[in-house]
Parts: structure tokens; C-alpha cells; sequence
């Protein structure tokens, strides 16, 4: 099964590499990374995309919640988090294509963020479906090159991973 | 801006230590880490100097089974940390803490090949609790006493520190008021409430209850409380090879050791019981025989400070999370309430049914040959030592039969590499625990092939009068490996003939220490005797036979009840 785990991690040298380490030793292949600062400078926000069976991933949870720097980590089940991924398309243009690709972009809502003679730079946030719906119909004028970010996620409503204060 | 005076990293260092009791350091210094060595020379801190990193990992690893205190170790960057990697997988492996001290090269030559230069942290990243990298001396004081903190807690561990030489060397202030706050580490020391209740009330209804006890029962102290419990139902005690000695094993309701070369009784009761009260131990494979078959009318109840080591291997009925005395005492609070005269005899068939298989099914080796027997050696060691010595062992079919026939009564007097099975380990950990316990006997019980793996430390014991003796089980063999050739793999014996041996009285005497050979039965008892009696590291090199096996065996990935009990051959 598909899980998407957020952790909450002190921003320091090597905790990346003690993270991804747990999943290495298992033969984990991660499907994406994507990390960040949180409103505290001194806690960034891993969201890990892997796929795997249940027990092994609880099992590398449980692990990873033995980290040092590990402060916090949750298994966002799909169907109560919302999660958005960004990614920039390098694709070819000529002038036939041009405004085919520009009419499909704007369907999509992405952006534009470098035009060439010979191609285009697009942008496009929004969750991973509509991400690989568009690299998709992009592909038919030529990818020359691409960019994802992986996704970032957060859970729905009220539950947040949130350091527990002591009262 | 302070008032504080400045001082060098390495004053930081050894005040720090200081300031967590330490006694000793085991090591060997090396261009990196001469800053350090340099402080040392001053302190009052003793320095063992031992001739190899591994040993001194290891010794330092003795101290700390034999303490509960944490291990230090210090060693030179590059090769002497590489060196050190066998001893911190060991410690790791049975939770022992241990801090290590690395040399580094200078911070801005880290990643440029430095002249022994070895990235340690990255290569012990999957076998310490945790490591660091000082890269700034005023982070030097807080990481020492994180290191330490993070070590001696919870789940014990290896944490080590690697030190840039210019960080050793770099100035800063002495925080006397320093404190640890580390937000992602808080181990959970009291179980939890309702969770407690239900396992009382599980072990008043079940009809067949037994008892696992693992290394965490040694770590946690809580030896008094299981015997408590154990006494309160009599519910019979199985221990894990690293819970050795926390039940008293001439207690009658003690099992002994559980697992593959446990006894059968043991193996048996776990095997037919209805409840299982696991404490302190991880369900190892060695332990467990096949895990999907293991136990399979048992309920298992499962304390264990380590919540990640719930239902890893075993399923689990009931999970408490905490440190097993803190746990087993609010047990034996709840039990005591809710026992009536009804419940107290609960168990009482179940009990003659253990004695019987007790009985049928004692641990048996040919006692009447006149051949030397290892178990013989064992058992003799035993009744002369009135089962009073701290017992070390190597790795193999000796540590075997020691585990079997040397019986311990209290924990932390059987010291062992239990989980990585290190070959060597023995030797050098028991230098550990004797300078931990000056006025002990400490025996090694060493196989010949695993003494020879760390031998050099001889040097170490006579320099410093360690007095430590060693008792080699001498087989000419690889035993442990040639065991399962001849059972498994049609007696063909690749590799383990040892072929050539050192003449090992005449190695002890090249050290100035005792060597004596022992061929027969008749001189077993005076060799022991000489042995205790002499002051300093003694030899005993036991010429046993060869091709005894241990037995009983359960073969490795076989239900528990699977045994070969008897010698077919
Ligand atoms: C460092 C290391 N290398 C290899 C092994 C594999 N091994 C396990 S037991 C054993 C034989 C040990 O021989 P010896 O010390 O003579 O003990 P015996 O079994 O003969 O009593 C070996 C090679 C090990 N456990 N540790
Ligand atoms: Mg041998």
C-alpha cells in the first residue's frame, strides 16, 4: 500500500540521511521527499511518500519515532489529508504548437514562467493526478525536461502533526 | 560579554566526563586525538591503554554490563575508529550504553581524504542510538552530556562523538548549569494504567502461565520484582540467554534458558502455555525457533521500554510500554488486591507438568567417560566457584554450555554477546568488568578460536594486573560452525578445523602471565583451584574433546517443540 507519512524533524546536519538510512536498510524504494522549514526555523517538515507493505512501514515508523531528531511522525491516511505536489515542464514548442499548449495550460491553471523560441517553462501545482494528467498531454509535444517537488501534504480539519506541549 | 573564563575543548571534554562519574576510559590515541590524550595525562580519570580499538570498545562494554554505568572509549580518527565499529554493533545489539570518542581530522579537511580520515558517523549511523559530528566547540558540553544522557536512558545504547582535532584544541566557556532538553526523545518509563490492569487480570484467568525474561529485567533492576511475581502464582521463569541470572536459576520454579540450544523444559512450557508474560526481551529469532508457529495457544503480554519492539517478531495481545520494575511493582500491587485463596493455587497443575517434563527431560552429557568433557569443564567451574563468579564467554559451542551449565543467580553475572554473537568479545569485556569489580572472580570462558580474536589483550591484563582468568574450551575447532556442518551440511567440515593452535601456556607465559593445560578429568579441579588461587591473569587451556555438540538444539528457523535432544551419533 501507498503510505504518505509526515514527520516533524530538528533542522540539522545528517537528519535526512539517519531518515532515508531506515529505508535503505529495508530495501525501501521512496517514492518522494519533499522537505522543508516549518514555522519554526529549528523544526522542517518531511513528507515521504513510500510504498509498502502495512506492518513493515508501521514497523519503519516506529523506528523512525526512535530518532533523536524525530519529533513527531503520522501516517496521513489518503483519504483525510489534502496533498499537493509542484512541477516545472520544460517542453518543446514550435509555432503550430504554441497555442495548443497554451489553451491545455490554461485548462490546468498552471502558469508560464519562461518562454524561448523553442520552448516553454510551465509550472503547475495541485494534487498528484492532476499533475500526471498534464505531464502526460505534455509528453505528446516533447518533455525536454522536468522538475517535481514530491508531495507535501497535510491532514484535513482540526488533527495536526503538532509537537505535544507540556502543560 | 560573560564572565566565564575561556578553556580548550578537551578541558570541556574531561570536566564533562567528570561531571558523569567517569572512572574509566579504555583506548588508544593516535595523531587526531593526541589534544585529548593530552588532557588525560592530567586527569584523574584512568586511561587503560589496550592494543587493539576493538577490545577496547569491548572492555569498555564489560564494564558497563557489569555496572549499569555507561562504557567510555576513546580512539584516534580513521583506522581507530573503523576499529571500533565490531564493539559498538555489539553493544548496540544488547542495548548496552557506551559512549565513544573518535579523533577526527581537522573541520575543514572532513570530506577531503584527509589523511586518516573516515567518515565514522556515517559508518556507525545504523549501529549507534545516535552519533555526532562536533562541528563548533561551543556545542562541544551540550552534545557530551546529550551523548551521555541519551545513552544511559530508556533503551540503553551506543552513542558515539566524533572530534575534529581543531575542535578539541578550540577555546570556549564552561557551562556548569548546562542542561539536556531534547524534544524528540522521551522515553516512557510508567506503563500504562488500564493496560497493567488487564494483564493482571489475564494472568488470573490463564491456566498455563509462564514467564520470559530478557536482558531489559537486568538493565531495568527489576530482578526482585519478577521473583515476586513469580513466587506470588508460581508461575515458572524461562530467561533469554541475555536474562541470564535475572532469576535465580536454582530457584525451583526457574526454566533456565529458553531457545535454540535452551533447555527442553523451557522450550516446552513456552511451547504449551496458554499465557506468556514477556518481559525485557525482543523475541529473537534464536529465542523464538520459527516466530509464526511459536506459542500458538499463548496469549502474549509484552513490557518492553522499546515501544518499536512490540509485535516485531511475535504478534502481541497486550502491549505495555515502560520500564519493566516500574511496571512488574504496579502489577504486584493490582494482583495482590484481586488474589483470593481460589486464584493462588491456579497454577498448581500446570507446575507439576512442567516438573515432569523438568524431570524427563533434564540437560544431559556423558558424565561416566573418562574423556574430557567441555560440559564437564562447565559444570566443575560451577560447584568449585560455588556459582559466585562473574562469567564472561566468547562466542560459539562453549558459550553454549556455559550458558547451560554455569547456573547464575543474580543479573549482570553472565556477560555475553548475546545479539551480534561476537567472537572475541569475551576476553576484552572481562577486563571491563573486573576493573568494574575489583574484588569478583571474573572468569572468561573462551573457545579457542574466539580467544585468538582478541588475544593481544593479554598485554593489557598483565600491564595492569587485571586479574582475570581465561578458560579456554580448546576443541580444535571452530566447534559452533562444525556442529552444524556435521548436522546440516553431511560432515564436511570446510573451514573449521583450526589445524594449527598456539601452544597457550607457553603464549600466557610470553606475557608473564600463568599458563596451565589441562588433558584430564582427574586435573580439572586442581587447574580451577590454582587458577583462583594465583594473583594475575591465568590461562587455562582445557584440551576437551573435539567433536562434542551442544545439545538440546532446536535447528534454526524450527518450532520450539522441534529438539534434538541426544548425541545420535
Ligand atoms: C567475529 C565472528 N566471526 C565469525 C563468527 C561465526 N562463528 C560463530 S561460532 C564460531 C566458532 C567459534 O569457535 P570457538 O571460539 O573455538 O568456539 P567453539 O564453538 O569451538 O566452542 C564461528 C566461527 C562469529 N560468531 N563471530
Ligand atoms: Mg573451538
Amino acid at each position: 500500500m501507498r503510505h504518505v507519512l509526515a514527520a516533524l524533524v530538528e533542522n540539522k546536519p545528517g537528519t535526512l540521511a539517519r531518515i532515508l538510512n531506515l529505508f535503505r536498510r529495508r530495501g525501501f524504494n521512496i517514492e518522494s521527499a519533499a522537505v522543508g522549514e516549518t514555522d519554526d526555523p529549528g523544526i522542517s517538515r518531511l513528507t515521504i511518500v513510500v510504498n509498502g507493505d502495512n506492518n513493515v512501514v508501521e514497523q519503519v515508523i516506529k523506528q523512525l519515532n526512535k530518532l533523536i531528531e524525530v519529533i513527531k511522525i503520522s501516517n496521513l491516511s489518503q483519504d483525510r489529508m489534502v496533498g499537493r505536489e509542484l512541477a516545472m515542464i520544460k517542453v518543446a514548442v514550435d509555432k503550430e504548437s504554441l497555442s495548443e499548449i497554451i489553451g491545455l495550460s490554461e485548462i490546468f491553471r498552471t502558469k508560464i514562467i519562461d518562454v524561448s523560441t523553442r520552448s516553454l517553462i510551465i509550472e503547475i501545482t495541485g494534487d498528484e493526478d492532476k499533475v500526471n494528467a498534464f505531464v502526460d498531454i505534455m509528453r505528446r509535444f516533447g518533455i525536454k525536461e522536468m522538475a517535481r517537488t514530491g508531495l507535501v501534504a497535510l491532514a484535513r480539519g482540526q488533527k495536526a502533526t503538532e509537537i505535544e506541549r507540556e502543560d | 560579554m560573560s564572565k566565564n573564563k575561556k578553556v580548550k575543548g578537551t578541558k570541556i571534554i574531561v570536566d564533562s566526563l567528570k561531571d558523569e562519574k567517569v572512572e574509566y576510559i579504555f583506548g588508544i590515541p593516535g595523531g587526531s586525538i593526541i589534544p585529548l590524550y593530552d588532557e588525560y595525562y592530567d586527569s584523574d580519570i584512568k586511561h587503560i591503554l589496550m592494543r587493539h580499538e576493538q577490545a577496547a570498545a569491548h572492555a569498555a562494554d564489560g564494564y558497563a554490563r557489569a555496572t549499569g554505568k555507561t562504557g567510555v572509549c576513546t580512539t584516534t580518527s580513521g583506522p581507530g575508529a573503523t576499529n571500533l565499529v565490531t564493539g559498538i554493533a555489539t553493544a548496540y545489539m544488547d542495548s548496552v550504553p557506551l559512549v565513544a570518542l573518535t579523533g577526527q581530522v581537522e573541520t575543514i579537511s572532513i570530506g577531503n581524504d584527509a589523511f586518516q580520515e573516515a567518515d565514522i558517523t556515517g559508518i556507525t549511523l545504523s549501529i549507534t542510538k545516535h552519533n555526532y559530528l562536533v562541528k563548533d566547540v561551543d556545542e562541544l558540553q551540550r552534545i557530551i552530556k546529550e551523548a551521555f544522557y541519551i545513552a544511559s536512558t530508556g533503551r540503553p545504547g551506543p552513542v558515539l562523538i566524533d572530534l575534529p582535532k581543531d575542535v578539541q584544541t578550540g577555546e570556549t566557556e564552561y557551562d556548569p548549569n548546562i542542561t539536556v532538553n531534547l524534544r524528540g526523545y522521551k522515553p516512557t518509563y510508567k506503563g500504562h494504567p488500564v493496560q497493567i490492569k488487564k494483564a493482571a487480570d489475564m494472568i488470573l484467568n490463564a491456566e498455563r502461565a509462564i514467564i520470559i525474561a530478557g536482558g531489559g529485567v537486568t538493565i531495568s533492576g527489576a530482578n526482585k520484582e519478577l521473583i515476586n511475581l513469580s513466587e506470588l502464582l508460581n508461575i515458572p521463569v524461562a530467561t533469554t540467554i541475555m536474562g541470564k541470572g535475572t532469576f535465580p536459576e536454582d530457584h525451583p520454579l526457574s526454566l533456565g534458558i529458553l531457545g535454540m540450544h535452551g533447555t527442553t523444559y523451557a522450550n516446552y512450557s513456552v511451547s504449551d502455555s496458554d499465557l506468556i508474560l514477556a518481559i525485557g526481551t525482543r523475541f529473537s529469532d534464536r529465542v523464538t525457533g520459527d516466530a509464526s508457529r511459536f506459542a500458538p495457544d499463548a496469549k502474549i503480554i509484552h513490557i518492553d521500554i522499546d515501544p518499536a519492539e512490540i509485535g516485531k517478531n511475535v504478534r502481541v495481545d497486550l502491549p505495555i510500554v515502560g520500564d519493566s520494575k516500574n511496571i512488574l511493582n504496579s502489577l504486584l500491587s493490582i494482583l495482590k488486591t484481586k488474589i483470593s485463596n481460589e486464584n493462588k493455587g491456579r497454577y498448581k497443575k500446570w507446575i507439576e507438568k512442567v516438573s515432569t517434563w523438568k524431570m524427563e527431560h533434564p540437560l544431559h552429557f556423558n558424565e561416566k567417560t573418562d574423556t574430557l568433557k567441555p560440559q564437564y569443564v562447565i559444570k566443575r567451574l560451577y560447584e568449585i566457584t560455588k556459582g559466585n563468579a562473574i562469567i564472561v564467554t566468547e562466542v560459539g559451542q562453549h558459550q553454549m554450555w556455559t550458558a547451560q551449565y554455569y547456573l547464575c543467580k543474580n543479573p549482570r553475572q553472565f556477560i555475553s554477546s548475546g545479539g551480534l554473537g561476537t567472537m572475541g568479545y569475551g576476553f576484552p569485556a572481562s577486563i571491563g568488568v573486573k576493573i568494574a569489580l575489583p574484588n569478583s572472580l571474573v572468569f572468561d570462558v573462551a573457545g579457542d578460536g574466539s580467544f585468538q580474536m582478541n588475544c593481544q589483550e593479554l598485554a593489557t591484563a598483565v600491564q595492569n594486573n587485571i586479574d582475570v582468568k581465561v578458560a579456554i574450551i580448546n576443541n580444535g575447532y571452530l566447534g559452533m560452525v562444525r556442529q552444524w556442518q556435521e548436522l546440516f551440511y553431511n560432515r564436511r567440515y570446510s573451514n573449521t578445523r583450526l589445524g594449527y593452535l598456539p601452544d597457550f601456556v607457553k603464549f600466557a607465559e610470553s606475557y608473564n602471565a600463568k599458563g596451565i593445560r589441562v588433558t584430564k578429568k582427574s586435573e580439572v579441579d586442581d587447574a580451577i583451584q590454582e587458577a583462583i588461587r594465583y594473583d594475575g591473569p591465568v590461562l587455562i587451556d582445557f584440551r576437551v574433546e573435539e567433536e562434542e555438540n551442544v545439545f538440546p538444539m532446536v535447528p534454526a528457523g524450527k518450532t520450539l517443540t522441534n529438539i534434538i535432544e541426544v548425541d545420535k551419533r
